[in-house]
């Protein structure tokens, strides 16, 4: 169906920059996620010993100076190298453009967590003497942080900020991102989501202490959602940006299109501050998918949010059923069995780890899945090797996080 | 700590604080901020790791003292005489 929406109403994505676990970059990504290759390894975290994680490998040297990267946070060297990747990845040429009208927005879980746990195990040395806390500390740890730091390496003027929404964070750093545009606060917007979480014991201790940590002796294994023999999370870092922008000034530079934002939600369990609430869940698909004008039975692909936690990967599937059951089109995936929870950044990668199947059809597997657990049934669920579909038209990507934040977003093969 | 002993360290702590620079040719008798690129940030990193490595506490009032190489290492030569 062609859009109705006037060429300047219609966002789409015309550049992508992420660091994964297993890629530096789209193809790399992509080329891991379909061969089921993990991102997963062991790491040694302060106070806690070994732990298993996805930790990232790109060269923050690409587009930082030594000085840089020793002035700012691991979370905006992130955010620095995706944003470089995705100006390039758009071919765009920043020295053209008004820098005053670009916004940086940035979904994040948590932030300055990792300077304060650093700063207070370095004051320890010194009896906890204050005068020996860093004068780096402020900066490092304002929110705004990591977008903050894109804006001064690359010279944009426009407006920057995170978004805390937990781990959805990275879906509404895309959905602000569609916001602002169609306001007209922006002409072109850098969005999507950032996490240096495993830089911090606490987050590996606090999932631990809920009982919600994975382990396993193969870190690649670790990470089952739907799996009855999952045990918890793998916490991961990571960072993936979009170029967004609207349809109309995509056109007039040539731009390539990886996909329109056709639908969206967001909305609040309202029921507590961990377990989540699969009728609100309903209710924000339904939601996404009424914005979006399309029914149930469009969708092609679900890329499910599932962490490897049994109350929140049951409360999705249910969810998923409700919504989806009636309708068997949709191929259903999940990104993390691959590359651990990224936090802030997870919604974002793992809706771009599967925006290349609008050209190659291919969905990408949900790996370590070997005994299903019944309550987790979903129709086409994607199992350790990737398929080849008939035909991709739609994207639907779920993210879900604490204090019970649903997002949703849908992406719509580009077509003009 | 000789004179020349303490003009390394500090070459040395510098050399950490703005690693991108060339510090082979700095003139101990011009200002240090005139010829690489240091900014107040990167000048409270030398007066914190002077603490924290020699316990040597420079009040605000006597910065400007340690704004080039040699007059560094004469306001500090007396305070690390024992290290």
């Amino acid at each position: 169906m062609v859009s109705e929406k006037p060429e300047e109403r219609r966002i789409v994505i015309s550049g992508v920059g992420l660091a994964a676990p297993n890629g530096n970059n789209l193809p790399e990504f992509r080329s891991s996620l379909l061969a089921g290759r993990s991102g997963i390894q062991k790491l040694n975290v302060r106070y806690m010993g070994e732990v298993l994680a996805g930790i990232c490998h790109f060269d923050p040297l690409k587009y930082q100076r030594k000085k840089e990267l020793r002035r700012g946070t691991r979370a905006g060297s992130i955010a620095i190298y995706c944003a470089q990747e995705a100006i390039a990845d758009a071919k765009l040429d920043l020295a053209g453009l008004d820098r005053s009208r670009i916004g940086v927005y940035l979904g994040i879980t948590e932030h300055g967590t990792v300077e304060t746990e650093s700063e207070i195990y370095q004051i320890k040395q010194f009896d906890y003497d204050v005068k020996y806390w860093s004068h780096h500390h402020n900066p490092r740890v304002v929110a705004n942080n990591p977008a903050g730091e894109v804006t001064l390496n690359l010279g944009i003027t426009g407006p920057h900020y995170t978004i805390g929404a937990a781990c959805a964070g990275g879906n509404i750093g895309l959905i602000h991102s569609l916001q602002m545009l169609l306001l007209s606060e922006v002409d072109l917007a850098l969005g999507g989501g950032i996490s240096e979480s495993t830089g911090s014991f606490g987050i590996f201790a606090g999932f631990k202490s809920e009982g919600a940590l994975a382990s396993h002796p193969d870190p690649e294994k670790a990470c089952r959602p739907f799996d009855k023999d999952r045990n918890g999370v793998v916490v991961a870092e990571g960072g993936c940006i979009f170029v967004l922008e609207r349809l109309s000034d995509a056109l007039k530079r040539g731009a390539n299109i990886y996909g329109e934002v056709v639908g969206y939600a967001i909305n609040s369990d309202a029921t507590d501050f961990i377990f989540p609430s699969a009728e609100r869940q309903v209710e924000c698909m339904k939601l996404a998918l009424s914005k979006a004008s399309i029914s149930p039975e469009d969708i092609d692909i679900i890329n499910t949010h599932g962490t490897g936690t049994i109350e929140g990967d049951v409360a999705e599937c249910r969810a998923i059923r409700e919504v989806f059951g009636e309708y068997p089109n949709a191929y259903m995936n999940n990104t993390k069995s691959l590359i651990g929870h990224a936090m802030g950044a997870a919604g974002a990668l793992e809706l771009a780890g599967n925006l290349p199947s609008f050209e190659d059809h291919l969905v990408h597997p949900t790996i370590n899945l070997d005994h299903l657990d019944p309550e987790c049934s979903l129709n086409n669920l994607v199992i350790n090797e990737p398929i080849r579909i008939d035909k991709v038209d739609y994207i639907f990507n779920n993210s879900f996080g604490m204090l019970g934040i649903n997002s949703v977003v849908i992406l719509k093969r580009f077509e003009e | 700590m000789t004179k020349e002993q303490i003009k390394d360290t500090l070459l040395e702590i510098i050399a950490q604080i703005i690693p991108d620079e060339d510090l082979g040719n700095l003139k101990g008798d011009i200002p240090i901020r005139e010829q690489v690129e240091l900014d107040s940030m990167d000048f409270l990193d030398i007066i914190m790791e002077l603490r924290k490595r020699y316990g040597i506490e420079v009040p605000e009032d006597d910065y400007m003292q340690l704004a080039t190489l040699d007059g560094s290492v004469a306001y500090l030569a007396p305070r690390m005489r024992e290290h």
